[in-house]
């Protein structure tokens, strides 16, 4: 870990713009249940700590909610979008659930760690790139499926999944979605229903 | 065949703009003050009419968990509805494409549910990864607020509703609603016991209900066109229509909406394009999503997608999400992985969840290799058996069902594994 991006300072305290968000984000639920905005307030946390959640992090959101220390601790590692040591600058999530697995996700995987030279879980050298298994991620019928930086990439084959790599190596953007040409989720080459809404704009 | 004029997520592909214009274009909104104005005991009794069943898994009839809520609180504090959108229940991926492509007839379902149970705020609980999903649906509920179909006197019926979007951080069993409400308050999803049901004692100490995007989704065209028409479609006990999830060895895999009841052939032959490599190279379908038992060809063949009809083969509905497994599958590798994502999510509470799932998973990596003796697959259903019903939520019931469901239909296939290795070894 030697990116400069990966560094984490020791203390830790919400941008002008977070705080702001913060705030709003706790006029969501009732007066004095202010821990409800646990989850939300440590996810904006991690953004800004470089993608994942340093102690000073966690330690600051516990006092920005008046909640113990030990119960944020509690909810930062029961969760497991919450990452506890550095990241790589982009981190690839890719799912092997049964789903997944079944449309060969294995391959994807293959390719991802030889694309990259990493195994599942490790993060690479120049500090680039972040390898996650992840559990089902909720777009079985686009399997196989991965999530980078907010957006899925689906229907993913082993070359899809390299290209995608080399295109953020190369810095260039992304097409989030389904990589075979179809649209969302509707079968490929075209729904068998609904066809008075396929072309309307509305 | 369903039709199209039966559907009602006429925007399931995101083919159209998810915006109020185009909600409203498609019959969203439409006279909605006019539906809250029949009453809450009008509309709980359509509900209940319509025969509609939870669509989060349980099939639990939506009408009446609407009714179990206090129709005035004597202490004059607020109740809550709160919406189910952590799906995560491998297979399914439905109310993803309702939030992201459809994400009004939530919002004015939580309008219509909040009104009838006399809630004061909805939380819709949508699971972290999906941030186009919760992005679409924070756009949407601001279009609602500023036209005025929500918050102070929604839709100018006097009625005061806030709907406000809770993201979760990566846990499935936070799709179980007392986990829910737990992490909603700010602590580890871990559920609770019941009773008391959230009905009584729900989210901070209120009442509260939980429900899936779908069965929420779906309530603002069940008023407007009548429970009858609902009700007419399905099978009694089993009506409406419904989104299936259909994944895994099909040539084209989709979400679709079909009525209740479709056969599982009709289902994947008129919408995916068929089995890959024909109906003949079928081996097995997962009919509910991962939790419940897997079938075997002979009952795929005729099997009816609904509540009942998959329940009397020893299956069930689930979440609709049908995973189809052809010949060239390990279904023991399958079902291993299954066991694997329940020892991941799995919360720690119970001891037989916590130390069984963990142990039904190494016992199953095992059968994988057939290193393993053969009373050890009796054992191993000893030991599901002892962990199903023993848990405070469903699931230690969830990870033992895909095991039981493989040892009825496949154990000739572990069997065979077994005494493989054995000869493997002989050999050596």
């Amino acid at each position: 870990m030697t990116g400069a991006a990966l560094k984490s300072t020791e203390t830790f305290e919400f941008t002008p713009e977070n705080n702001e968000w913060a705030q709003g984000q706790i006029k969501k639920y009732p007066e004095g249940k202010q821990a409800s905005a646990v989850m939300p307030l440590l996810h904006r946390a991690q953004e800004q700590n470089n993608g994942w959640l340093s102690t000073a992090a966690i330690e600051y959101v516990a006092d920005y909610l008046d909640m113990p220390k030990m119960r944020v601790m509690e909810v930062a590692t029961f969760y497991t979008m919450y990452n506890h040591k550095p990241v790589g600058k982009h981190v690839i999530e890719i799912c092997t659930t049964t789903p997944c697995w079944l449309r060969g996700s294995d391959d994807i995987v293959a390719a991802a760690t030889d694309e990259l030279g990493v195994k599942m879980g490790q993060t690479t050298d120049d500090g680039e790139f972040t390898l996650l298994e992840v559990e089902c991620a909720g777009a079985c019928v686009n399997a196989p499926v991965c999530a980078i930086h907010k957006e899925y990439y689906e229907d993913l084959t082993p070359d899809s999944m390299r290209q995608i790599i080399k295109d953020l190596k190369a810095g260039k953007e992304l097409k989030a979605g389904p990589q075979n040409g179809r649209h969302r989720s509707e079968p490929l080459g075209g729904p068998t229903t609904l066809a008075d809404f396929v072309k309307a704009e509305g | 065949m369903l039709q199209d004029k039966d559907r009602i997520f006429t925007n399931l592909y995101g083919f159209q703009s998810f915006g109020l214009k185009a909600a409203k274009a498609r019959g969203d909104w439409d006279g909605t003050k006019a539906l809250l104005e029949k009453g809450k005991d009008w509309i709980i009794s359509e509900m209940k009419d319509s025969g509609l069943r939870g669509r989060g898994g349980a099939g639990f009839p939506t009408g009446l968990k609407w009714s179990f809520m206090p129709k005035e609180n004597p202490d004059g504090g607020p109740s809550y509805l709160v919406v189910n959108a952590d799906e995560g229940e491998p297979g399914t991926c439905k109310d993803r494409e309702i939030m992201r492509h459809d994400p009004h007839k939530l919002i004015e379902g939580c309008l219509i549910a909040g009104f009838a149970m006399n809630a004061s705020a909805a939380y819709i609980y949508i699971r972290g990864e999906f941030h186009e999903e919760a992005d679409a649906l924070e756009v949407a509920i601001e279009e609602a607020y500023a036209d005025g179909l929500i918050g102070k006197n929604a839709c100018k019926s006097g009625y005061d509703l806030d709907v406000y979007v809770h993201r979760g951080a990566g846990a499935y069993i936070c799709g179980e609603e007392t986990a829910l409400i737990e992490s909603l308050e700010g602590k580890k999803g871990q559920p609770r016991l019941k009773p008391p049901f959230p009905a009584n004692v729900g989210v901070w100490g209120r009442p509260t209900t939980v429900n899936n995007v779908e069965s929420i989704a779906v309530a603002p065209t069940i008023l407007r066109r009548g429970a009858s028409w609902f009700s007419g479609l399905g099978r009694p006990n089993n009506t409406g229509t419904k989104l299936f999830c259909i994944s895994g060895h099909v040539n084209n895999p989709c979400n679709v909406e079909e009525e209740m009841g479709i056969p599982l052939k009709e289902l994947i032959e008129k919408h995916c394009g068929g089995v890959r490599g024909g109906w003949d190279n079928l081996m097995a379908v997962i009919p509910g999503g991962s939790s419940v038992p897997v079938l075997p060809k002979d009952i795929c063949d005729t099997v009816l997608m609904d509540f009942d009809s998959l329940r009397d083969v020893q299956s069930g509905l689930g979440t609709a999400a049908v995973i189809v497994m052809d010949k060239s599958t390990d279904i023991v590798r399958a079902i291993t992985r299954l066991s694997a994502f329940y020892k991941h999510e799995s919360c720690g509470q119970c001891t037989p969840c916590r130390e069984g799932t963990g142990w039904m998973w190494r016992m199953m990596e095992r059968l994988c290799a057939g290193n393993a003796e053969l009373e050890e697959i009796d054992m191993l259903l000893d030991v599901s058996k002892k962990i199903e019903g023993h848990t405070i939520c469903a699931l230690g019931d969830a990870a033992a069902w895909p095991i039981q469901g493989l040892m009825r239909h496949f154990r000739g296939e572990v069997e065979q594994r077994i005494a493989d290795y054995k000869s493997r070894v002989a050999a050596e």
